[in-house]
């Protein structure tokens, strides 16, 4: 056995295989639209997978997280504008620098409990926003554009945006199966323990600083990944879009909905969320009430089906629970 | 110099009425161990009831408050049931988002019917001059009345009896219900008042400042501010707090554009929070 | 042969409350040392200044030699000591069997994953839980959970292991069968410090005993010697929860 067993597991292979499908459906008919909601459908189930780790394995619940898809695009922008960077190369470094400020971070805010730490991690978010807002070199509350020069790396915009495209579902990708691997990881099992009972898991020789963080830090780096590629994609970005707190407890909705824990749910929810605002949106009458049916659908997840629809799904046929994690 | 004393002198004033938000989200912290994330959008809800009262009915904008904190009162309680009952036992992550989804239903309504557009009320108060300042009357008339609201809180929860039941069951609820306290009535009087606390604090804010649909959100995150500065669960406190984080502001304002006094108030927010988690105006011992 | 665990000058206040005070006993490497004590004596408290819950604000604790006090707990894992809880915490929604294979895990010889599943087969077979591996830990009986507990805190291969009322609600059938397993798990070489109110059980397993009695060390011995002292009955006299012959319902 190793590190890779998982490979063996069908479950892996489920994930594998519905990569590769949501990446070459629009290709098929170069369906431009069905791309473009795609898009929006691989960032979310990217973040709400990463968020995964943090809210359903380690039993912390971090409102701020959209903190780490802002400052990751923003670093990937930067990098990208003022050093010329090819995008990849900006994304990756960036998303490095976020991971380890979050590991930093982490340790300090991560001593705090339950609703502080939630508390804490708004405020975090809302510092950062604030500092940007204020932050010439990174454009102010006026925000960073990219000229069209830049898509010059991928053979042009039309080619650019379908390499982006590619690139944020190979991020989806990877979210799955990191949240897979480590959920059947000894780290995995540290964190599990965790989010049952802190304290029970330090008197059994989890290192909980330490886990916790690395936790924190683990689901920064591909969120930051993704909002590189994706605001280099809207070729513009600024403040109130980068650090936006509402898509930030939108994520932890469409965790809720799918099925906290499970890496199935994270997907499932991410995916059917944007799909019901997509519609909602397009609809006249119902974009002012996108936030209504917003809160009306996790009221009633809330407080009637907590377990999401992963959680209904396994109670229901007790042998997914292996197959469908 | 005389500028700093009037811009600090007015902070206080300001942040008397920071304070009384936040005894509203502490309270109901201090009694159920929630945090109301509906908080925001009861401000606003107090700024839009005065609006509607004073402006549009042309009620005296001070009078109208006591009708507003009856009906924010029923709404609070009527929102504990909803959102709050339910979840009351379990993992705070649940009332968390209970009370979140109910304030996006309420600011998705907000937003739906009244936009983003600026909203202002106004109120011909005399204002207090001293030197060559003019302290605006709405700021003096927000303060005294924050502190008489505040003082009334404290006779409320020290010198009645339902007051004493609020404390009873925010010490511990398993012994209240145990004395036959009706521990599940108790708190939500408890959310009511709370809510009837912010509501009154959103139209205090309305006399003073302009507002939008959106405007709930920032004093929400001031809110928590306060409260954790003041200790959780301590009305005094989170007085003090709202008072002390105006006094900041105003000490402020003078030297920086005010773009950087929120970064500076979240940077405190969470220092605050990992260096001294029982705020720093906690005076009881634990 | 120098003691497994020495604890020295142990002190702790809590706000004006002195919980325990100048505490000082060892425990030899392969011993049961009883540690008893009317209610409030302080017995918990002192397990928990032992592995590393509370800070003690004198004094120290020496495990094999090494100064382990005010270590982390998870630290104090890895030095070779377990405890189980007297109010058990069972990680609820996670199988019996992967309850145990966090505690391998996690414990003294630090497994990775497989190895810590098959360590923690073992030991489930050792308690005689094997038969509930797959069960949420949530759903056993409280004799189940505290088996659970035991077993647990077994898969992180302690050389001492610190039992807090592992007896405690168990009917006589379960008290026996629990008895019989741990001086099995002494037959393996284990120290073992437990607390326990059932004085027959800990007069007949232990062979040393330490009285606790607010705090302060009121005898240390062997158990006939320290049952017969006559400050040890004073402390006991007028407890509820004193004589052999209480058992719990």
């Amino acid at each position: 056995m190793g590190h890779f067993a998982i490979v063996r597991r069908p479950f892996f292979w489920i994930i594998v295989a519905a990569t590769a499908l949501f990446a070459l459906v629009p290709l098929w008919g170069n369906n431009v639209e069905l791309r473009e909601s795609l898009v929006l459908a691989a960032v979310y189930v990217t973040l709400a997978s990463n968020l995964n780790l943090m809210i359903g394995y380690t039993g912390y619940v971090n409102f701020g997280n959209i903190v780490f898809f802002g400052l990751g695009g923003y670093f990937g922008v930067y990098f990208s504008n003022a050093f010329g960077w090819p995008l990849i190369p900006a994304a990756l470094v960036g998303a490095a620098i976020v991971s380890g400020l979050a590991y930093l971070f982490g340790l300090g805010i991560l001593r705090l409990r339950g609703a502080y730490f939630a508390l804490a991690t708004i405020g975090v978010n809302e510092a950062v926003r604030a500092f940007v807002q204020n932050f010439d070199p990174w454009g102010g509350a006026s925000g960073l554009y990219i000229p069209i020069s830049a898509f010059g790396q991928f053979g042009g915009p039309m080619q650019a945006l379908w390499a982006i495209y590619f690139l944020l579902v190979l991020v989806m990708g990877l979210s799955l199966v990191l949240s897979y691997a480590i959920k059947s990881s000894k780290f995995g099992l540290g964190l599990l323990a965790i989010g049952q009972n802190e304290d029970a898991a330090a008197v059994l020789g989890v290192a909980t600083p330490r886990y916790k963080a690395m936790a924190y830090s683990i689901s920064a780096f591909l969120p930051a990944v993704a909002g590189a590629l994706f605001f280099f994609k809207s070729a513009f970005i600024q403040p109130v879009d980068a650090f936006d707190l509402s898509l930030s407890v939108e994520v932890i909705v469409m965790l809720m909905l799918g099925g906290q824990g499970t890496v199935t749910g994270a997907a499932i929810g991410a995916f059917l969320y944007e799909e019901l605002r997509g519609h909602l949106l397009t609809s006249a009458t119902f974009s002012n009430f996108q936030l209504v049916i917003a809160g009306a659908l996790l009221l009633l997840i809330v407080l009637f089906v907590p377990g999401g629809l992963m959680g209904w799904v396994h109670r229901r046929w007790p042998r997914t629970r292996t197959v469908l994690e | 110099m005389n500028g700093i004393i009037a811009s600090i002198l007015d902070g206080l004033l300001v942040g008397s009425v920071y304070g009384l938000a936040a005894m509203g989200l502490t309270l109901i912290w201090g009694v159920m161990n929630v945090i109301n994330l509906t908080h925001g959008a009861i401000i606003v809800a107090g700024m839009f009831g005065v609006f509607l009262l004073a402006t549009v009915l042309g009620v005296n904008a001070y009078a109208s408050i006591l009708p507003l904190v009856a009906a924010s009162f029923v709404l609070g309680v009527g929102l504990y049931w909803v959102a709050v009952h339910r979840v009351i036992g379990q993992p705070p992550l649940m009332s968390l988002l209970s009370t979140f989804a109910v304030n996006l239903i309420l600011i998705g309504l907000g937003t739906a019917l009244w936009g983003t557009q600026l909203f202002n009320v106004t109120v011909t108060l005399p204002g207090l001059s001293l030197g060559r300042y003019t302290f605006p009357g709405t700021h003096i008339m927000a303060a005294v009345l924050a502190f008489v609201i505040a003082g009334l809180l404290y006779l409320f929860l020290h010198h009645t009896r339902l007051g004493k039941a609020v404390r009873a069951v925010a010490n511990n609820r398993e012994a209240a219900a145990l004395v036959g306290i009706p521990t599940t009535w108790v708190l939500s009087l408890a959310f009511g008042l709370g809510v009837a606390l912010a509501c009154t604090a959103g139209a205090l804010i309305a006399t003073m400042f302009p507002f939008t649909v959106l405007s709930g959100s920032t004093y929400q995150v001031n809110s928590f501010v306060v409260t954790v500065l003041g200790g959780l669960g301590n009305p005094a406190g989170a007085l003090l707090g709202g008072v002390a984080l105006g006094l900041l502001e105003g000490l402020a304002t003078p030297f920086m554009p005010v773009s950087w006094t929120s970064v500076i108030e979240f940077v405190l927010f969470v220092i605050v929070l990992i260096a001294f988690p029982r705020g720093l105006f906690n005076f009881r011992r634990s | 042969m120098s003691a497994l665990l020495e604890v020295r000058g142990l002190g702790l206040s809590f706000g004006g409350l002195r919980a325990v005070n100048e505490l000082s006993f060892e425990v030899a490497e392969g011993q049961i040392m009883g540690l008893i004590g009317p209610n409030g004596a302080g017995k918990s408290t002192v397990f928990n200044l032992i592995n590393g819950v509370y800070k003690p604000d004198e004094g120290h604790v020496l495990f094999k030699g090494v100064d382990i006090t005010g270590l982390a707990p998870y630290r104090v894992v890895r030095h070779g000591i377990a405890r189980t809880h007297q109010i058990v915490q069972p990680l609820a929604t996670m199988t019996v069997l992967e309850n145990c294979t966090v505690g391998a895990c996690f414990g003294a010889d630090n497994l990775p994953l497989g190895r810590a599943r098959e360590a923690a087969r073992e030991v489930l077979g050792f308690v005689g839980l094997e038969d509930r591996a797959g069960m949420p830990a949530g759903q056993l009986t409280i004799a189940g959970k505290k088996r659970l507990e035991l077993a647990r805190a077994l898969c992180a291969r302690p050389t001492l292991l610190l039992l807090d009322e592992v007896l405690a609600g168990l009917n006589p059938s379960e008290v026996a069968r629990m008895i019989d397993v741990i001086k099995r798990i002494r037959a393996r070489g284990v120290a073992i410090l437990i607390i326990e109110h059932l004085m027959q059980a800990i007069m007949s397993l232990s062979d040393r005993v330490v009285v606790l009695s607010t705090g302060e060390k009121l005898a240390e011995g062997a158990p006939q010697e320290v049952a017969n002292d006559p400050a040890v009955i004073a402390a006991y006299l007028g407890d509820p929860g004193l004589s052999g012959a209480e058992q719990a319902p």
